[in-house]
């Protein structure tokens, strides 16, 4: 006897668990039962686990029966001739999905050669096992599963093109590759998928070898006629909005260009862009600072009396400028409305991305690396042929990943572009390397995919041979250009006058309490008090309290305001942050007492 | 010569002058070794720490930094002749805390000579566990009717033990006045009082007889003798350090616990102090970490500044310093400066978080000198 759930709650007993097991599955195949149940038994606890819930991961796989397989010769033909769909083999109960649980009682079998009696199911195809992304990764059965996951998160963020109607479409922080290259080395899931329509990077001639130190660590050199020839290069769009709110009373904000008497006015520079209307036209070149829509908002605060009074320098500037560090061109204006019925105005600014040092590349198996030098074409090595790389990858990427279908592409990929065909790679099914090696030799080059090099700088001939070959690189979305951020000067924080925080603020870099440490430790002490001046005040102190006094500088006046004129008052310098805590201590009603000294 | 040495006995540390001692030739000449001597002078000043330097800072550093590094927990000594001590991290935050309970206190007891060659180590330990009844006892008879108990002993356990029944009974009978005692054979027979027939109190009084304190020392749970190359020794789990420094076969110089407190009580300050520098320097140690000694001399010198022992913690050291402000930094802000202000305290900033706070020069390094000039009148 077995107690049966039914998505955890009990539901009931069953006599004999295998008989009814199998009548629930039979009906499932037949279709009399929904074909989202999965029925698992469990042996441990003889419990029956039935689930028909959402947010169960399942995948389809062909029943087998008596160790012969369901799906016949004629179901291919049919699918070949669009007879029948896929969904019509899951009907007939030829495909079934399980999910985690009633795989445990699945026999499954890699191959149709490997079926046995005692198999249950057969893989639709060894590929299936792994998701879109990751079969887009070829020869991944050469490699560990952790890399392989890497590589295929990696193409997730790679620059491509993102959808076909991109010139009319406002999104926010997108990039478009310039030259996308439909990859040599292919699964069949590129087939599959429609990746050869949009695809996102571009096969590159890569050279496993260092090159003077600029590609330890993950590094990798371009060739910068690659770059200059359009390699890696890339637009990256962002849209300034801008819309007409409406506020109690009747007021909105204004599209224009700001009157010159308004609160918070710019200066005329920074408005010269912008047309009649108060947007900015179109192919404008625009850079920090620039306004791109002219707004002007009412006041905050409306008085009873202001309400009639509608004089213009009443109002706000509120435009919509460029950001400290941007630059670009106005690429597309659109003029709309929102589901409020405000006008809506959105500009679409387009900055071209040439590769940088910095910049990030990786090649499908969870090799990625930032580009550490860009080498002119002259002081690349070069092989017999005249070949420069595009790209030095460091061999010392490898041992310790050991992603050997990196290595592999490279030899494939090499094969495609001598002979101009696109090699499959489809994980489990590849075409043999060893083909392609005899292909390589055929066609005059090394089998192993070496060859000798010369160094670009000197014309010597390199004592090692370099392995060289094509490997489909791709531009990551993370650019310096996007990221870079430093401050000598700039603005405060209202309440502790110390430096803001954050790049879009154009914040400091924060000496923390463990670097604070280190000076101590070195005992660079008035080093130490120099970095922390950025809060410094001088603040008058009277004698008689010990409390902050008052340095009317208007009427050139000092005075306490608890002990009043006839007071000794001096000034000491102090953070900002420790006058802070002092009238916070006396919010607390604590009397913070400072007792001055002559220092010498 | 002896005279020149004499001479240095200020300059130098009496340890250096000794070893000069020592390692000199004979027949050196007087000039010769005043050489030495001087080179040793400067040598020795060279090595001292200078003025200003912030050596608490580093010193911490110093511990945390490796201590990023420690492995949590250690899981060995699952052999057989071993026990599990708590190493690692854990055993450095417990000591630095300075924690009264620690988590696996142990006493490592170094024997008299022919002790220490093996002679009856093995009843010296058993006889030095903390032995209750039960664990004597093979079987407990409760008679209703009698109201009566019958315990059975279990001898070839009492020889191990060392125990015989006259200590047994004695034990009994100081705990149960009231009962009335008779044995025959291995079995010893407790009868009820006639007042207290409850079946109650009979059940009560068998639980109370299974924890009846019968011999060895207090606190110790568990006992193993091992050797240690070429003498044995006795490590215990649970400490009692007053009571096993009183037995005689023990050589009390060389026995030490590894609680800090016990210590402290028992031997001292200082004893507790050297106990926290080699105990966090065994973890260190242990796990193959490379921290200079003087590192934990200072923070055990710290720890023990008061003459008691006090954690490196909010109600230990920290509670110690001076400053309103420095105390205010660490832990609880609120608590210290309401208390400050109820008392009128006055911070004079003397050290380094202080003058953090206030943005002035820290009185380390080079922010603690200052220069005085003669101002002339004229």
């Amino acid at each position: 006897m077995s107690e049966a759930y039914l998505n955890g709650k009990f539901i009931g007993t069953v006599e004999n668990p295998n008989e009814f097991i199998k009548k629930v599955r039979d009906g499932r195949r037949k279709g009399t039962v929904s074909n989202n149940l999965n029925i698992y038994y469990n042996k441990i606890t003889s419990n029956i686990q039935m689930n028909d819930d959402k947010g169960r991961l399942r995948r389809p796989l062909i029943v087998i029966k008596d160790g012969q397989s369901l799906l016949t010769e004629s179901h291919i033909k049919k699918l070949e001739n669009n007879e029948i769909l896929f969904s019509d083999l899951v009907k007939q109960g030829v495909i079934e999905y399980l999910d985690a649980a009633e795989e445990e009682n699945a026999f499954v079998a890699f191959s149709r050669e490997a079926l046995t009696k005692e198999h249950t199911h057969l893989e639709i195809a060894p590929m299936a096992m792994v998701g879109l992304c990751t079969s887009l990764v070829p020869y991944a059965n050469f490699s560990p599963g952790a890399r392989i996951s890497i590589g295929s998160k990696n193409q997730k963020q790679a620059l491509g093109m993102y959808a076909i109607n991109f010139p009319i479409r406002i999104d926010m922080d997108i990039n478009m590759l310039h030259y996308p290259q439909m990859p040599l080395v292919q699964s069949v899931m590129h087939d599959v998928s429609n990746y050869n329509k949009h695809p996102s990077g571009q096969n590159m001639v890569v050279a496993i070898m260092s090159y003077k130190g600029y590609n330890v660590d993950d590094a990798v050199v371009l060739n910068r006629a690659s770059i200059d020839r359009g390699l890696g290069r890339s637009t990256y769009y962002r849209p300034a909005i801008a819309e007409e709110l409406r506020y109690s009373g009747g007021l909105t904000d204004e599209v224009s260009i700001p009157d010159k008497d308004v609160k918070g006015y710019k200066s005329e520079k920074d408005y010269r862009l912008l047309e009649k209307d108060g947007i900015i036209f179109q192919e404008a070149k625009v850079t920090e600072g620039d306004v791109i829509i002219g707004k002007t908002s009412p006041p905050r605060f409306l008085s009873s009396m202001d309400q009639y009074n509608f004089a213009p320098s009443s109002r706000r500037e509120s435009s919509k400028a460029l950001k400290h560090g941007e630059e670009g061109i106005v690429d597309f204006v659109l003029i709309t409305e929102n589901s409020e019925g405000n006008r809506l105005i959105q500009v679409k600014i387009r900055d071209q991305r040439i590769p940088e040092i910095g910049d990030k590349f990786t090649s499908r198996h969870g090799q990625k690396g930032v580009v550490g030098l860009i080498v002119d074409q002259a002081d690349m090595p070069f092989t017999a042929s005249g070949i420069t790389p595009d790209l030095l990858f460091s061999p010392h990427g490898i041992p310790s990943r050991m992603t050997i279908s990196h290595l592999i592409e490279l030899i494939s990929g090499k094969v495609g572009a001598l002979s101009s065909r696109y090699i499959d790679g489809t994980l489990f099914d590849v075409e043999p390397e060893k083909m392609l090696r005899k292909e390589l030799l055929s066609l005059g080059f090394r089998e192993n995919g070496v060859e000798t090099m010369y160094n670009g700088i000197t014309g010597e001939q390199m004592e090692a041979k370099i392995y060289i070959g094509n490997i489909y690189y791709m531009k990551l979305r993370h650019m310096v250009a996007n990221k870079i951020h430093a401050r000598a000067r700039g603005p405060i924080q209202l309440l502790t006058r110390q430096p803001t925080e954050g790049r879009a603020k154009e914040g400091g870099l924060r000496l923390g309490e463990m670097e604070k440490d280190t000076f101590v430790a070195h005992g660079a002490s008035l080093l130490l008090k120099e970095r922390f001046d950025a809060d410094r005040t001088i603040v008058p102190v009277c004698e008689e309290c010990g409390m902050v006094a008052v340095h009317d500088t208007f009427k050139n006046r000092l005075y306490c305001p608890v002990c009043g004129d006839n007071v000794e008052i001096n000034f000491i310098e102090v953070s900002y942050a420790f006058k802070l805590l002092l009238d916070e201590l006396k919010s607390l009603t604590i009397h913070p007492k400072l007792i001055l000294k002559n220092k010498y | 010569m002896k005279n020149l040495f004499k001479k240095y006995e200020g300059k130098l540390p009496l340890k250096v002058i000794n070893d000069l001692k020592e390692n000199m030739p004979k027949n050196i000449s007087e000039a010769k070794l005043k050489k030495i001597l001087e080179e040793t002078v400067t040598e020795y000043n060279k090595m001292l720490v200078q003025p200003g330097e912030s050596v608490g800072l580093v010193g911490a550093e110093s511990i945390g930094e490796p201590g990023t590094q420690m492995t949590l927990n250690t899981f060995h000594f699952a052999g057989v002749a071993e026990m599990n001590v708590t190493m690692g991290l854990p055993r450095i935050i417990e000591i630095l805390d300075g924690k009264k309970n620690i988590s696996t206190p142990m006493t490592e007891i170094y024997l008299k000579k022919p002790y220490s060659q093996g002679k009856d180590i093995k009843r010296l330990a058993l006889s030095i566990k903390e032995t209750t009844l039960k664990e004597i006892v093979s079987e407990f008879v409760v008679d209703i009717a009698e109201s009566k108990i019958e315990i059975k002993f279990d001898e070839k356990k009492m020889q191990d033990i060392g125990v015989d029944y006259p200590v047994i009974q004695k034990s009994i009978k100081a705990n149960f006045k009231e009962l009335a005692l008779s044995k025959k054979g291995d079995v010893i027979t407790l009868k009820l009082n006639e007042k207290e027939k409850e079946l109650n109190q009979l059940f009560k009084t068998k639980e109370k007889i299974k924890e009846i304190y019968v011999q060895g020392i207090k606190g110790i749970t568990q006992v193993l003798p091992i050797k240690k190359g070429d003498e044995f020794l006795i490590i215990t789990a649970g400490t009692n350090l007053k009571k096993i420094l009183e037995l005689d076969f023990v050589n009390k110089p060389r026995t030490i616990s590894n609680n800090v407190f016990e210590i402290s009580s028992v031997l001292g300050i200082e004893a507790a102090r050297q106990v926290i520098i080699n105990e966090v320097y065994k973890v260190i140690e242990n796990q193959g970490l490379n921290v200079d000694i003087r590192h934990l001399m200072l923070v055990a010198d710290t720890m023990c500044a008061t003459g008691a022992v006090k954690g490196v913690t909010r109600y230990g050291v920290v509670k110690e310093k001076s400053s309103v402000l420095a105390r205010a930094s660490f832990e609880t802000p609120i608590k210290h400066i309401f208390n400050a202000s109820l008392i009128g305290e006055v911070d004079n900033l003397n050290s380094v978080v202080e003058n953090v706070m206030l943005n002035q020069p820290v009185p380390v390094g080079t922010g603690l000198p200052g220069l005085i000039t003669k101002v002339k009148r004229s």
